[in-house]
């Protein structure tokens, strides 16, 4: 049961990380439950090895001696005496996410480790909700860190954050033409901007490609970005500088991830799917995607 | 350097084994003998490797040579090659002098120049050599070994985890020097006796290996005294059952643990009893934890004196818990669920689960308008109920929503 098990652990699937949990202990849980789940399996037969015994040969009288093979149980294959069949699994962990922060988490099994490399280089785009909250600073420009300064609010109107937002985006969407190394006046490059294909080549800073507000009731306002190369500080920061483009300030309560790639947030598994099954299920299910979107990442992007 | 079984036990402490488990004086614990093989006399067979003869003679369990049609099973050439370079006191014999044991008694002993190896030999002589590889002196692993030792696959079959005993080199050097007969079978009765089935005998032994390095009478002397305390032979048993370490704790200081228990929870002798009974890690840890968290409880969360009895009685894990874990959680609990010391001290189960399980369904309760936790008004949501019953059961009756509901909201937080 062990092996056949491990035969269908290979590959890609999405986590969802509560927040207050480091990325890095629910690596080591899931493989924890995993190998659980491997070694859980029926023990093996007991084993026979080979021996040769000194005996009287049958027909004479006891005087002729021979030697006669014979098979004797051993226990040194014996799960007892030997430990657990698996000891260790490669679990590689795809975008992180800070303790703070929640979302979905891509996480690979055994071969599919080597499939979070070609995901990375694929440059694809994350969603986030960002919620914000005026009138506060802090020094680590979260809810619960050091005060740092508190300011009045009254004047934020909703047109005036869309106004910020909007310019935020576009000095992003120039950054974004800049890192991907494309001459904008060529066709090729002309019909890739239209089609929103433009990505970066390799490492960048944080690049968003389009922000906008969902929900807006002072204090509080939700934002929605969705961006590559960041990390969740550098969100927390961009709440902080939307706070202080508004002549106020602002801190991030909650940031988290529903998309990454192609993951979403139904693919993601929760706390209580973390057992070898639904980890299985939900590489085989994600399989097909998966392969597609990185063939289709790999090829040249106006392919015909 | 001959050991024998009743000295090992007593002083293996004392001496400074090497890290590897080491078989040299394991032959004589071996599967009965084997035909040992003398070089050149007529009338025993012949030792094939010549190198193993250096290193002296050995092994022979029995005083008188055995027949070779009573050899019968697996036993391997135990002797020559156990000898061990890694002792100094390596018995360097002659190869025509045999040991002077007293067990071993050859006839026909005499001296004779050593055989060169390329001389034929009858094809009698020819079948009785003996080719097997030898043992490994020095490994870090039992699996070598179980095969010849009578007490491994005994272990092995009363469901010892051998795997686990190998990590440590003491205990796999002493198990390999004991004797079924002689040192284990008075200790598994002893152990049958107090109530220990033949199933769990197994976990035992792997936790509590060190159990063979205590003496019989010692033991016996402990159980006594418990039973001098009012314990009852049910209660002993399942104390030994669940601290595997308790008979190993000599009678003062069992005495002193029950004392300062005694004192420090001021609790009734009944009630100390019951809840040791209860969790008797409590007897073989640590006291300093205890300490600490009597302290917590009294300073920090401020609960009085016979509210922390009371809690204690129910929930005996409290007093070896985290400090960090139960901080978080009262905090949780005290400062943003809102809830007073007299409901806490009513359901101490809350100390006892994990913090993201309350959060969780806290938050839900919250979304969902239900976190009352006052049992004076409508609506009353116990708190044990909030924390002791599973997804399901909660999600029906205490949340009234679905399962799919719940991590829907979890997947918000």
């Amino acid at each position: 049961m062990g092996s056949a098990g491990l035969a269908r652990l290979h590959g890609l699937f999405a986590t969802y990380k509560p927040p207050g949990l480091k990325w890095k202990h629910l690596r080591d849980t899931v493989e924890m439950q995993l190998l659980k789940g491997l070694n859980a399996g029926k023990p093996p037969a007991p084993e026979q090895r080979v021996c040769f015994l000194l005996g009287p040969m049958e027909g004479s009288e006891g005087k002729e001696l021979t030697l006669t093979a014979t098979s004797v149980p051993t226990l040194t294959n014996h799960p007892l005496v030997c430990g657990p069949e698996f000891t260790s699994l490669k679990v590689g962990v795809g975008h992180r996410l800070d303790t703070r922060a929640s979302g979905v988490l891509v996480l690979g099994v055994g071969h599919g480790c080597r499939l979070l490399t070609d995901m990375y280089n694929a440059h694809l785009t994350k969603d986030y909700t960002v919620l914000g909250l005026l009138g506060k600073a802090t020094d680590d420009f979260c809810e619960d860190g050091q005060l740092v300064e508190k300011t009045t609010y009254d004047h934020v109107t909703r047109e005036k954050l869309d106004r910020i937002l909007a310019v935020i985006q576009g000095s992003h969407q120039k950054a974004l033409v800049m890192y991907s190394n494309l001459d904008l006046k060529t066709q090729e490059a002309y019909e890739m901007a239209v089609r929103g294909l433009i990505r970066p080549t390799n490492k960048s800073p944080m690049l968003i490609t389009s922000i906008r507000c969902r929900h807006f009731a002072p204090p509080e306002f939700l934002l929605e970005v969705q961006c590559m190369h960041e990390t969740q500080k550098q969100l927390r920061r961009l709440v902080h500088e939307i706070g202080l483009e508004l002549k106020t300030t602002a801190v991030c309560s909650q940031v988290r991830r529903t998309r990454d790639g192609f993951f979403m947030l139904d693919d993601a598994l929760l706390r209580t799917q973390w057992d070898l099954h639904s980890i299985q299920d939900a590489i085989q299910a994600a399989a097909p995607r998966v392969a597609a979107e990185l063939e289709k990442s790999l090829r040249p992007v106006l392919g015909t | 350097m001959a050991l024998s079984a009743q000295q090992v036990p007593r002083w293996f402490n004392a001496i400074k084994l090497s890290s590897f488990v080491n078989a040299t004086q394991v032959r004589k614990r071996f599967l009965r003998s084997r035909k040992t093989l003398l070089y050149g006399f007529s009338a025993p067979p012949m030792s094939s490797d010549n190198c193993l003869l250096q290193w002296g003679i050995k092994t022979y369990r029995t005083s008188s040579l055995w027949n070779s049609s009573q050899s019968t099973n697996s036993s391997r050439q135990e002797n020559n090659s156990l000898q061990s370079t890694l002792l100094p006191s390596v018995n360097k014999q002659p190869q025509k002098i045999p040991n002077a044991d007293s067990e071993l008694s050859l006839e026909g002993l005499e001296d004779l120049p050593p055989l060169s190896p390329l001389q034929p030999v009858s094809e009698e002589e020819a079948i009785q050599i003996i080719a097997d590889p030898p043992l490994p002196p020095v490994s870090f692993t039992l699996r070598d070994y179980v095969d010849h030792s009578e007490t491994l696959q005994k272990l092995v079959l009363l469901g010892v985890d051998l795997s686990k005993i190998e990590k440590h080199p003491d205990a796999a050097n002493l198990l390999l020097r004991l004797d079924f007969e002689k040192d284990i079978k008075p200790i598994l009765l002893f152990l049958k006796d107090l109530g220990i089935e033949d199933n769990q005998l197994g976990p035992f032994l792997t936790k509590n290996y060190a159990i063979f390095s205590e003496d019989l009478e010692n033991l016996r002397m402990r159980v006594t005294y418990l039973q001098s305390k009012n314990f009852s032979k049910a209660d002993i048993t399942q104390m030994v059952r669940n601290a595997p370490f308790l008979l190993n704790f000599s009678v003062e200081r069992l005495d002193n643990r029950l004392g300062f228990f005694q004192k420090e929870l001021e609790l009734s002798v009944k009630k100390t009893r019951d809840l040791v009974v209860r969790l008797p890690r409590l007897l073989t840890g640590s006291l300093e934890p205890v300490k600490e968290n009597m302290k917590v409880y009294r300073l920090e969360f401020g609960f009085k004196r016979n509210e922390i009895q009371h809690m204690v009685t129910r929930i005996p894990k409290m007093l070896t818990a985290n400090k960090r874990k139960l901080t978080e959680m009262f905090d949780y609990v005290h400062n943003m669920m809102s809830v007073p010391h007299h409901i806490i001290v009513r359901f101490p189960q809350v100390f006892n689960t994990k913090l993201f399980k309350v959060k969780e369904r806290h938050l839900f309760l919250t979304y969902l308008g239900r976190a009352q936790y006052d049992p004076a008004k409508p609506n009353y949501i116990p708190l044990d109920r909030l924390v002791s019953i599973p997804d399901e059961i909660f999600c029906e009756e205490i949340a009234k929503a679905s399962v799919q509901d719940f991590q829907k909201f979890l997947k918000t937080l």
